[in-house]
């Protein structure tokens, strides 16, 4: 499956669009890393347990979107959009949305 | 009196260790984005007509970066009086800079030449005015062109 975030693919033609599909997740980070970023939080720096977890989140979010192209029989999404929000202390969301689209070869 | 201690003792900790930690990233930074100077990165979202595309890929990258407790103190003082929040802007800057690093080098990793529509989103962790952290997510379409 091609996945972009421009509205068209170089090179190749949209033939039929599908529709709208999208994919989230929410994940909370264990206590482990929840310490460790406290004491982060006093010499500052990257905190790579949360980078780690949002990139998993991320992934898992743009593989919900794509499992539901594929019910729609689109090989392709355009127009991929990431958000993320953070909905209480120790959670965080990630969205994933884009236009499935049935590509020519 | 203890509690008073232990409150220098942490800005103390925070404005030393904050400051090296920066110092130390905005040196790595400077060097990989020479190093990927040579990828073209737009948040155009259309490609130039004469360009023949190879491949198209999406690429995306996070960081999460937190304050530092000098940083936290400074900045609430500073919202007293109001204007800029220096101290939140490196560290914006920074993260948005790291996000971006992390797009170029996956878009390299792919043989990619150029990345196109590039979009950056920000988010806060943590709650209320008590931030822990802020979230950066940068992606773009990297592409092969000739």
């Amino acid at each position: 499956m091609v996945l972009v975030n421009t509205e068209t693919v170089p090179g190749r033609q949209i033939l039929e669009v599908k529709g709208l599909v999208q994919g989230n997740t929410v994940r909370a980070k264990h206590v482990g890393r929840d310490i460790m970023a406290g004491l982060k939080n006093i010499v500052g720096g990257e905190l790579k347990g949360y980078t780690e977890l949002l990139t998993e989140s991320r992934r898992e979010a743009t593989a919900r979107m794509m499992a539901q192209a594929q019910e729609l029989g689109a090989n392709a999404i355009v127009n991929v959009r990431f958000a993320t929000s953070s909905i209480s202390a120790g959670a965080a969301e990630l969205y994933a949305y884009g236009t499935a689209v049935v590509l020519s070869e | 009196m203890i509690e008073l201690l232990i409150f220098l003792g942490l800005i103390g900790i925070g404005f030393g260790a904050g400051r090296w930690n920066e110092t130390r990233h905005l040196r790595s930074l400077a060097e990989r984005e020479a190093a990927l100077r040579d990828i073209m990165v737009t948040n155009l979202r259309t490609l130039p007509e004469n360009w023949t595309v190879t491949r198209a890929e999406l690429v995306a990258a996070n960081v999460v970066i937190a304050l530092d407790y000098f940083k936290t103190i400074a900045a609430s003082l500073k919202s007293l009086l109001g204007g800029n929040l220096g101290a939140f802007e490196t560290l914006t800057d920074r993260a948005r800079r790291e996000a971006t690093v992390r797009v170029l080098e996956e878009a390299r990793a792919l043989g990619a030449n150029a990345v196109w529509n590039l979009r950056i989103e920000t988010a806060v962790l943590g709650h209320g005015d008590k931030p822990s952290g802020i979230e950066l997510i940068a992606y773009g379409t990297a592409v092969r062109a000739e």
